[in-house]
């Protein structure tokens, strides 16, 4: 069988595999659609986080980013799992042992006051959507390039099938759906890796491989590394070439974002008791950590194979992946000495970076771009760092079932980590809006419609953001950890470890960590791009870190405004006492 | 008694944090530079803490949180028990 019709049944198998899981496992109440009834084994909870939390930027875009970056994409590897133990330490068990439904919930029952709730809900909803969008992208570029239907219809596709089984199942529905996924994604990101290992290394455990000699020769990979990227003129690979405040900043905000994050913190809302949340925490990292311990090594494979395999070869006998991801427009050359060969190095190759594609080929059959070329270096490749963990395989050349499998583990991240943001989009909507504020009157069967309504309205916007891909996706991200970190972070940890904090503290709080974060981050990104470079960074912090400064504001001003007003009333008391209870 | 367990609680949040930050944060990133004059294979030692080292040992850490605080809960839940008794 070829490539592509390996794709076709390894996806299709994967997707009945979900629906089967979904029709098996579907909700009856509220309590099933929210936390899955509170029955979900630790080990289970645990892979299910892992999918959950492992999106399609994980699994398509960090290798590939990491492999450009070098020592600095250390900010990605570090900030995404030390989160877990922060949450595992300061947030899961205590909100387990309060057992309600939301992370607005616990916001608006511990500050008393619905103003505190909808502001909760207001950065809940913007935080998850912006993460969603990207899975959207995801599931885009995986069907054009595998399974070369249009980027619409591949949305689409994704659509129904989330459609299906986190409007009909809820959480319980997309728990087991996400162990499934899981399983699917971590096999079909070892294998390749294990693969390229023993092709690079001869070591077939990536993460020793990673530090091994490459074969026949004496010399460590990671010294090679070094040693071309300086000779084409790029930062040595393992070392910083960013400061170590923005460096430190970046990772504190993507920790501190993590455990902010809505959508993981929910998933410890559904086991059975607290000791297990605080367990599930620790098997959710180790499954996490199974794929980030990988992810560093597939990057130096990448970036060695990859420069391997395009330095000074003439286009015509280029490799096949290089054309084919020509063809979508995630790879340009442009010859820029007019000889034929690819040339590779550091800096833009083009003019305004991203290539404009026009009609009609160049010399030797390259599709043509409207960029002038940038004449202040020699390099004549342009590539989307997205593609590398895809086009991996391939590069290694690989047999056809492993790229299949890639194909399907990069849906099933995508997938799997977009369900559990449309569940705790719709589920703040339909319990927190509705129930706890607007409509406190219905019943919990018309709660569990209005939940699967908006479920099903969520996952319409959610697709039209993938359709209309919004041109800051990728700026976003740093929005979406930004607010986390500066907003429902310390909201939660004060909440639990500082009594005194009252409802007029929490909100000003809250309020001045948007504000600050969100300002910031739209001045650099939006308004003055221009300026985004260090010099005019607020003490060298880059966008990208500085949730953790509106953290620190958060907490301050949290704790001056609350000093000025009474003290939390009698009950708020009695409810931390009882969630710091064992 | 709740405020014992309380104490204790905290006493181990501080320690197991502690580690946290010196290992990602301390290892990984202040004091990276000048562990990487040291290797171990082919990883200078402050790549391969802010890369490899820093995860497994997060992993450990939410294990050793997990056994402390399983054993907190029981010595006092048995506390309470006792108390019960009498």
């Amino acid at each position: 069988m070829d490539t592509q019709s390996l794709t076709y049944l390894f996806v299709g198998l994967s997707f009945a595999l979900y629906i089967g899981i979904a029709i098996w496992s579907r909700a009856q109440s509220t309590n099933d659609f929210y936390i899955a009834g509170k029955g979900v084994k630790p080990v289970a909870n645990g892979m299910a986080t892992a999918a959950d939390w492992m999106s399609a930027a994980s699994f398509i875009s960090m290798a590939g980013l990491i492999a450009f970056l070098g020592k600095d994409g250390s900010v990605y590897l570090m900030g995404w799992t030390g989160g877990y133990v922060l949450l595992a330490l300061l947030l899961a068990p205590y909100l387990r042992k309060f057992g309600q439904y939301t992370v607005p919930d616990f916001i608006g029952t511990r500050y008393y006051s619905n103003a505190a709730r909808l502001v909760a809900v207001i950065c809940l909803i913007f935080v998850s959507f912006t993460y969603v969008a990207g899975q959207m992208r995801g599931v885009g570029i995986v069907f054009s390039r595998f399974l070369e239907v249009d980027i619409n219809l591949g949305v689409v596709i994704g659509m129904c099938i989330v459609f299906f089984y986190a409007v009909l199942g809820g959480m319980k529905g997309i728990t087991y759906t996400q162990v499934a996924q899981y399983c699917v994604l971590i096999f079909a990101y070892l294998v390749p890796a294990i693969f390229i290992s023993i092709l690079v290394t001869g070591n077939p455990v990536p993460q020793l491989g990673f530090g091994d000699t490459l074969v026949d020769s004496s010399t460590y990979l990671l010294d090679k590394l070094d040693q071309v990227t300086t000779d084409l003129g790029f930062n040595a690979y393992t070392e910083n070439s960013k400061s170590k405040i923005d460096i430190f900043c970046i990772t504190a905000a993507l920790m501190f974002g993590t455990a902010g994050l809505p959508h993981v913190i929910v998933r410890f809302f559904t086991v059975p008791k607290v000791s297990d949340a605080r367990k599930s925490a620790g098997y959710a990292l180790i499954f996490i950590a199974i794929l980030y311990s990988t992810a560093p090594a597939v990057s130096a494979f990448a970036r060695v194979n990859f420069i391997d395999s395009v330095q000074n070869v003439e286009y015509q006998s280029s490799p096949e992946w290089f054309q084919n991801w020509e063809d979508i427009g995630l790879i340009a050359w442009k010859d820029k000495n007019e000889d034929g060969l690819i040339q590779y190095s550091a800096g833009n190759a083009l003019e305004g970076t991203k290539p404009k594609f026009v009609e009609g080929e160049g010399n030797y059959g390259e599709r043509l771009v409207s960029n002038d070329a940038n004449q202040a270096n020699n390099n004549e490749v342009y590539i989307d760092r997205d593609i590398m963990v895809l086009a991996n395989p391939e590069i290694a050349q690989l047999p056809g079932w492993v790229i299949a499998l890639v194909a399907a583990g990069a849906l099933a991240a995508a997938l799997s980590t977009a369900a559990g943001l449309l569940l705790v989009i719709s589920a703040s909507v339909s319990h927190d809006l509705l129930k706890k504020t607007f409509m406190p009157k219905i019943t919990d069967k018309q709660e569990l419609l209005y939940a699967r309504c908006s479920a099903a309205v969520a996952i319409l916007v959610a697709g039209l953001f993938g359709i209309y891909p919004p041109g800051f996706v990728a700026q976003v991200v740093a929005f979406a950890f930004g607010l986390a970190a500066s907003t429902i972070f310390p909201a939660l940890f004060l909440g639990i470890f500082y009594k005194r904090l009252n409802m007029q503290g929490a909100i000003a709080g809250m309020l001045s960590g948007l504000i600050f974060t969100s300002s910031y981050i739209s001045y650099f990104k939006f308004i003055n791009i221009e300026f985004n470079y260090a010099q005019h960074w607020f003490l060298g912090i880059s966008p990208e870190g500085i949730g953790f400064i509106g953290m620190m504001i958060n907490i301050v001003i949290a704790l001056a405004v609350s000093s000025f007003y009474s003290k939390p009333p009698e009950h708020v008391y009695e409810m931390v006492d009882n969630i710091r209870r064992p | 008694m709740h405020k014992d367990y309380w104490r204790a609680n905290l006493k181990i949040l501080i320690i197991l944090l502690s580690i946290w930050f010196l290992v990602s944060f301390g290892f990984g990133i202040i004091f990276s530079d000048f562990l990487d004059q040291y290797q171990i294979g082919g990883f200078k030692l402050g790549f391969w803490f802010a890369q490899q080292g820093s995860i497994y040992l997060f992993v450990v850490l939410i294990f050793i949180y997990v056994y402390l605080m399983n054993k907190l809960d029981k010595k006092y839940k048995d506390h309470n028990d006792e108390e019960d008794k009498h």
